[in-house]
């Protein structure tokens, strides 16, 4: 039995610091275990948030030695414990105490964007018919488990702060799951440009690192969806048949 | 006391499958919803569930249809199910798949663009529609995608701590948020419990840190029944190794796909010992195993496709007389079937991914290449709260329950897939019928007095920790010990003394949870929050004990070693938990009503 040190952030929106809490680690332990420890043991009011602790629901998301992840899925032994563990709070939302950020703007967003509109059924018993290889696309995009590390790691949001313009990585993905789904009828580009602000992602891929489920977000759902909306409404041929047919 | 209020109509606490489909449903009947969670939207705990939602759509088997369904959710019950459910869950089940994939879910496909269904224990046929393994996150996702456009209104962070009466009616709710630990009034003219399992009364379980029977202590405290408290299910797969990975679920998907079970000598022990009410449907040779899980129609399943409890058991005897794995489960295989498919590791690694990863991110094992150790883990309830089968309403007016915290549907046994179904099946009837209740009730006001009771007593772990100063008792060691209590003296295999030793554990316990003090503020103070849940924790606890006890038979999940056989007259009964007017646990056991003849037929059918 060893023991390896944590750096844990206390605090609320109106500040904090960081304290150090040294407990015994084992083999095969993870980051949330540590915590839990020191919860139970040294800090019983230590506010974290987590859930299933096998990566399935994302709530435990944090900040650990500077990187965004799910402490539930970081093992110790990926760690170098002979200095202490930070374990700080996502820095894109705001605090609420300790570990826990409001993460409430990524539901408000959701909201905004229009919903699945199926087509009409294509058999008569009221299913429909999809290949495989026409959803393997949108299957990959509905791995997501929302634990938000990629609105966390983005730029434009973590140092721009701007949440008002920008929609995030996490629903540029949940745009294209629907865009892309076979079903759907909706034509969400002109938002998109205008109001989700597609147009701000530099293709920089710090959310492809993070993302915990390993979807290929900037490759597979944010540029796909920016050639999508400059096909609408920046190609000139586009342009000229539309002035043309109306 | 200081309180925020609210208004709905129909108020579901619980915001899983089961919770989102109600509160969908009451809403599309036009009454005003509200939804409150412990966790984050989208995060209950049906995100876990792995294997699949069973429904007879036929599509891949169209042998299948829904007596069949039915007569495999009785057999894996062993006929203690609640017959109505079952009827119509197995009827309703397709529509609800149907309807899923109506709102935006992508299932598996066949070849023929329709959706895949799975093999899976207990099921004759090939039933359970999936997303390669997280067919549960695929419904909790779809439902609230669809969910938050219907004019519900979600209350996040928040815990229920009791429910509010006028008389004989439930009329509404006290809680409080996490975030700031406000108290939060809920007045409803109709309340839906659908707050999941209480695996967390264990030490080694798959479920999530929410699981501490909220919903079946709030139900028992208003005056409702609950039944057949007994049947614990214990999953037969959970990781054993590393400590910290102890209990999570490694699902029944993987037998589906070919996994075998061996212990340490080799040996596929499943083969040993197959119940003589399934020797008919299971194959008798390795082969014919194989080629059932490659959907050969002729071929019948393999031993280890056989009902969770009965694996669980076998598994539980290989550990106990040495031929256990290294860290005290045995091997789940899969690796093995490179052998018989070429591409065999990237078959693996597409219709397992989450397994794959996981045990390559948590256990460092590669599952294309080398087996799983795997031990059982306390994974569901079959019991719960006792309720009408069409209407979901439970034995007190005005509250409704669905889902994992109902009971009923599943006997003394559940099938896997079978709970996801149940979910939206059982989900969709208590929001209708909780809203058309509602639309006939006038609506109440709140007892200040009952309100602030409720409040006083949630504040009193803060005066216990100020006045103890640093000698008060914090929540957590008392929830530590109830788990290894419950673990070793309520576990898979039960006997007499043993239980009755947890039985009369039960006063010391409740008195130290009643002193247990917290440090700190209400905001968001987690040892105040495990303070809270220790009530609920063990009064589940001791409804399973005492349940466990009365009933002196070996059926389904409920096993006593000092009790092997099935019991011809227990057969017949029920167990019930209520509370009696001095406050004391009441155990009876009544009669389940008799079968319908068409139904008995079907039964009889499929035997």
């Amino acid at each position: 039995m060893s023991s390896a040190t944590f750096r844990i952030w206390r605090g609320n929106s109106e500040g904090g610091e960081f304290q150090d809490y040294t407990t015994e680690v084992s083999e095969g332990m993870v980051v949330l275990d540590a915590v839990h420890q020191i919860q139970a043991e040294q800090a019983n009011d230590l506010a974290v948030r987590w859930n299933c602790k096998a990566g399935k629901c994302g709530s435990c998301s944090a900040e650990v030695n500077g990187s965004p992840k799910l402490m539930c899925m970081t093992r110790l032994s990926s760690l170098p414990l002979d200095r202490p563990v930070t374990i700080e709070p996502m820095q894109a939302f705001p605090s609420i105490r300790d570990l826990v950020t409001d993460v409430s703007w990524n539901y408000q967003i959701k909201q905004e964007i229009k919903p699945f509109a199926p087509r009409q059924p294509d058999a008569p018993d009221g299913t429909w018919r999809m290949k495989q290889y026409d959803v393997e696309r949108v299957q990959e995009f509905r791995k997501c488990i929302e634990c938000f590390l990629c609105q966390d790691v983005c730029h434009v949001l973590r140092d721009h702060r701007l949440h008002d313009e920008f929609i995030g990585p996490r629903f540029f993905v949940y745009s294209a799951a629907l865009e892309m789904h076979p079903l759907d009828t909706e034509d969400r580009r002109t938002e998109l440009a205008n109001d989700h602000g597609v147009g701000y992602c530099n293709i920089t891929k710090c959310c492809t690192k993070v993302c915990p489920e390993e979807i290929t977000i900037t490759d597979n759902a944010i540029i796909p969806l920016k050639e999508r909306v400059v096909d609408k409404m920046y190609d000139p041929l586009t342009k000229l048949l539309r002035i043309f047919r109306s | 006391m200081d309180y925020e209020s609210f208004e709905h109509d129909v108020l579901v606490i619980g915001a899983g499958g089961a919770g989102l489909r109600a509160a969908i449903e009451a809403s599309t009947a036009g009454v005003s919803v509200g939804l409150v969670c412990k966790s984050l939207l989208g995060k209950a705990h049906t995100v876990m569930a792995e294997g699949g939602m069973a429904a007879a759509l036929g599509n891949v088997d169209d042998r299948d249809d829904w007596t069949v369904h039915f007569a495999d959710t009785m057999r894996g019950g062993q006929y203690l199910n609640n017959w109505r459910m079952a009827e119509l869950h197995a009827q309703e089940a397709t529509d609800r798949a149907r309807e899923l994939e109506a709102w935006g879910a992508v299932f598996d496909r066949t070849k023929d663009g329709r959706i895949l269904q799975r093999n899976f224990g207990g099921h004759k046929y090939p039933r359970l529609a999936h997303v390669g393994d997280r067919t549960g996150l695929e419904m909790i996702r779809t439902l609230q995608d669809h969910g938050i456009h219907q004019g519900i209104d979600v209350h996040m962070e928040c815990t229920v701590i009791e429910l509010l009466k006028d008389g004989d009616r439930v009329v509404g709710a006290v809680g409080y948020d996490r975030e700031r630990g406000r108290f939060r009034v809920f007045t409803a003219r109709a309340v839906v419990l659908a707050s999941g399992g209480i695996g967390r009364a264990f030490k080694v379980t798959s479920n999530s840190w929410e699981y501490t029977g909220d919903g079946h202590a709030l139900a028992y405290r208003a005056g409702a029944d609950l039944m057949d408290m007994e049947f614990v299910q214990f999953h037969p797969t959970g990781m054993v190794w590393p400590p910290s990975v102890r209990g999570i679920l490694v699902t029944e998907g993987v037998r589906g796909e070919g996994g075998v079970l061996r212990n340490s000598e080799g040996k596929r022990f499943m083969f040993e010992d197959i119940p003589e009410l399934y020797q008919s449907s299971t194959a008798t040779n390795e082969e014919e195993g194989w080629r059932y899980t490659q959907g050969d129609k002729k071929a019948r399943r393999p031993p280890e496709l056989l009902t969770r409890d009965h694996v669980a058991r076998c598994i539980v005897r290989e550990i106990k007389e040495g031929r256990g794995s290294p860290h005290g489960g045995v091997f789940l295989d899969i690796a093995w079937i490179k052998k018989r498919l070429s591409n065999g590791e990237e078959h693996i690694k597409k219709k397992l991914p989450s397994m794959y990863h996981q045990f390559k991110q948590l256990a460092g094992i590669d599952i294309t290449q080398e087996p799983m150790e795997v031990g059982p883990t306390t994974h569901y309830v079959m019991g719960g709260i006792r309720v009408d089968a069409d209407s979901q309403m439970s034995t007190v007016a005005g509250l409704f329950a669905a889902g994992e915290c109902a009971a009923g549907l599943h006997g003394a046994n559940r099938l896997g897939g079978n709970s996801l179904s149940d979910l939206l099946v059982f989900g969709q009837r208590a929001g209708k019928y909780a809203a058309a209740y509602a639309k006939e009730q006038i609506a109440t006001r709140a007892d200040a007095d009952q309100i602030e009771a409720v409040a006083r007593r949630a504040l009193k772990p803060f005066e216990c920790g100020s006045q103890g100063g640093g000698d008060s008792e914090g929540p957590y060691q008392v929830q530590y010990d109830l788990q290894d209590m419950m673990q070793a003296q309520v576990g898979i295999v039960r006997r007499e003394e043993e239980i009755q030793k947890a039985i009369d554990r039960f006063g010391e316990l409740r008195a130290r949870a009643d002193q247990v003090g917290v440090q700190g503020n209400r905001e968001y103070n987690s040892g105040w929050h495990t303070a809270l849940d220790l009530p609920n924790l063990l009064m589940v606890a001791e409804a399973v004990a005492k349940s466990a006890i009365v009933r002196k038979e070996s059926r389904g999940a409920h096993f006593r070693e000092d009790f092997l056989e099935k019991d011809a007259e227990q057969a017949k009964v029920n167990t019930v938990i209520r509370c009696g007017a001095d406050g004391e646990m009441q155990v009876t056991q009544e009669p389940l009503s008799p079968i319908r003849d068409d139904l008995k037929r079907i039964i009889e059918d499929n035997k």
